[in-house]
């Protein structure tokens, strides 16, 4: 969908770096003139959002390495130095704590929008794998993060997942040692988290700019699921989707302030004020919340090494999303059958969430048991067969046409 | 020269191949040291060394927690009443099945020595608590007997023992 560039360099300079470093051309093409479809919705404003919020992590984490020290003995009061003595530490902190979790608020939106809407079928398979190499980088990263602060339940959710890899045959016992750097979680665990907390994050910076790339190659879904066929279906990036993704962000950080400013206490975990205690665990050991879903997965299974291949094949099923949904329909509005299973597959997620926080005894286990099961059942089962038996709606003729005979 | 058809193994197919395997082998190597630094390092493995434990202070029924290779080692002086519920039960009905024998060295049964790490995600299980005389997780629920074994809960093994002797009736060396 690029390439006619219309681009026409304004001044002198402008033209000999263009002539140069084509970059002016670049910057026009991707996301002034890029032709974007004229039907988007509110929706597709979230890769904007993620955008932001990576750069705002990024910007407050590098100020916070500034001041934080990666040992045992130091960490945990420097993390108080930070809220206490910094100039603005507070702020920069619970910017960067809050931060992690509107990120994966903003990508859990993204994720389901993409779902719904059938953004991962052909021609777009390579544009959603590389959106889950990102979500499984932000996981890594926002988890080595949070063992940073190295209270109680930084150490243990440190010891809980390194030992998740304890759970493979033969290697388990050797390659838990080798993350540690030790026989326990310590000062190497420590150190190698901070190292890799802070590289981590521009390797996602990396993907994006290639999930950006396929995505402006095969060009942006629309809540039709129907490819723009002519100039009228399209408006341009600028000034259209800018405003839209600009006023959207606005929004999305009233939420993020009101986090920061009126209830900053209000995700975190009060074991987490207690320092790290290897000879104690603490009484209920909890994820942050947008871990909640596996942990439920995780516990929701009795044997140990199934349930860690039931954690992360959850995750590792979404890149064989594309390959599952057999329909050729791409969005739900017009699979009336898959709109139903999607939103209870959604339900199952967020219940899955809920379960997670939850004691692993009686009737939650049973309930996680059944979400668990739904979650699989709909990637392997009911969206295989949906694409066979689905009788779908009749699709507009043109992104236009389903636009204006809405109105 | 005549013109060599594709077909033909030349020397330059040769030295490309050669050059390749050398290279590959090469960037392998390099592996070497960039992966086993993280392993755990000389002071690590020196701090790692045998402790001596006195058993003497260690009153009938208490559990004592001690430090070795950062790991807590569960010292339990059992009781007659915890020695016979371990005995009793039937190996056969175990999720990983042990007598009791196994567990303790022979003559000195009344002293229960294990490494007090919960065998499913590495919680350290709380003393005296739950439903068999031993410990309990408060992680994931897994529940062990008054010989470590595991008796409930997702944990797949009983609580690993560490090595140790007996140097004397009161004194033990783990390591």
């Amino acid at each position: 969908m690029s390439g006619h560039s219309t681009y026409q360099p304004q001044n002198g300079f402008m033209r000999w770096l263009e002539a140069r470093l084509p970059i002016g051309g670049l910057v026009h093409s991707s996301f002034v003139a890029y032709p974007t479809p004229r039907n988007l919705n509110y929706w597709w404003t979230f890769g904007g959002i993620l955008s932001f919020m990576l750069g705002v992590q990024i910007v407050t984490g590098v100020v916070l390495a500034m001041h934080y020290t990666a040992h045992v003995d130091l960490a945990f009061k420097s993390v108080e130095l930070i809220m206490r003595d910094v100039n603005y530490g507070w702020l920069l902190r619970y910017i960067h704590a809050y931060g992690a979790s509107m990120f994966f608020l903003a990508v859990y939106i993204h994720m389901f929008r993409g779902i719904y809407y059938g953004s991962y079928k052909a021609p777009r398979e390579v544009l959603w794998i590389l959106g889950v190499i990102i979500y499984l980088l932000m996981m890594a990263t926002g988890f080595m993060g949070y063992v940073l602060v190295w209270g109680q339940m930084s150490f243990w959710a440190a010891t809980v997942i390194t030992n998740l890899f304890s759970a493979l045959p033969g290697i388990g016992e050797s390659l838990v040692t080798w993350l540690w750097g030790g026989y326990a979680v310590g000062n190497p665990t420590l150190n190698r988290f901070f190292s890799l907390h802070y590289l981590l994050p521009f390797a996602i910076a990396g993907v994006v700019v290639l999930h950006v790339w396929a995505l402006h190659v095969v060009g942006q879904n629309n809540p039709a699921g129907i490819e723009p066929k002519s100039d009228k279906d399209t408006v341009p990036f600028t000034p259209y989707a800018t405003a839209k993704d600009s006023f959207a962000i606005a929004v999305f950080c009233i939420l993020f302030a009101w986090f920061v400013f009126y209830i900053p206490g209000y995700l975190l975990n009060g074991d987490n004020f207690i320092p790290a205690n290897p000879a104690v665990t603490p009484a209920e050991i909890v994820p942050e919340w947008y871990y909640l879903p596996f942990y439920a997965i995780l516990r929701s299974i009795p044997n140990k090494l199934l349930g860690v291949i039931a954690l992360f094949s959850s995750i590792g099923i979404l890149a064989f999303l594309p390959w599952l949904d057999t329909s050729r329909v791409r969005s739900a509005r017009y699979r009336p059958l898959f709109k139903q299973f999607f939103w209870l597959w959604v339900i199952a997620c967020v219940g899955l969430g809920y379960l997670g926080s939850k004691p692993p005894e009686g009737a939650y286990v049973l309930i996680s048991r059944i979400f668990t099961a739904y979650y699989f059942g709909f990637f392997i089962i009911i969206l295989p067969l949906l694409g066979i038996f689905e009788k779908t709606k009749p699709l507009p003729n043109s992104v236009s046409d389903s636009v204006l005979k809405k109105a | 020269m005549t013109t060599v058809s594709s077909a033909e193994h030349t020397r330059r197919d040769f030295l490309y191949i050669a050059t390749g395997a050398v290279a590959t082998v090469g960037a392998a190597a390099t592996l070497v040291p960039l992966i086993n630094q993280m392993n755990p390092d000389a002071s690590t493995i020196a701090a790692g060394a045998p402790v001596e434990i006195d058993l003497a202070p260690i009153a009938e029924g208490q559990i004592v927690k001690v430090f070795w290779r950062s790991k807590p080692i569960f010292i339990f002086h059992r009781t007659a009443k915890d020695i016979d519920l371990a005995k009793n039960v039937p190996v056969a009905s175990l999720p990983d099945p042990e007598p009791d024998a196994e567990r303790v060295k022979a003559g000195h049964e009344q002293w229960l020595v294990v490494i007090g790490i919960c065998t499913h995600l590495g919680c350290i299980p709380l003393a005296h608590e739950g439903n068999y005389d031993g410990w309990f997780c408060p992680c994931h629920g897994s529940q062990y007997d008054s010989a470590g074994r595991i008796r409930q809960g997702p944990a797949p093994k009983n609580l690993p023992l560490p090595p140790y002797a007996f140097l004397s009736d009161t004194k033990i060396r783990i390591g």
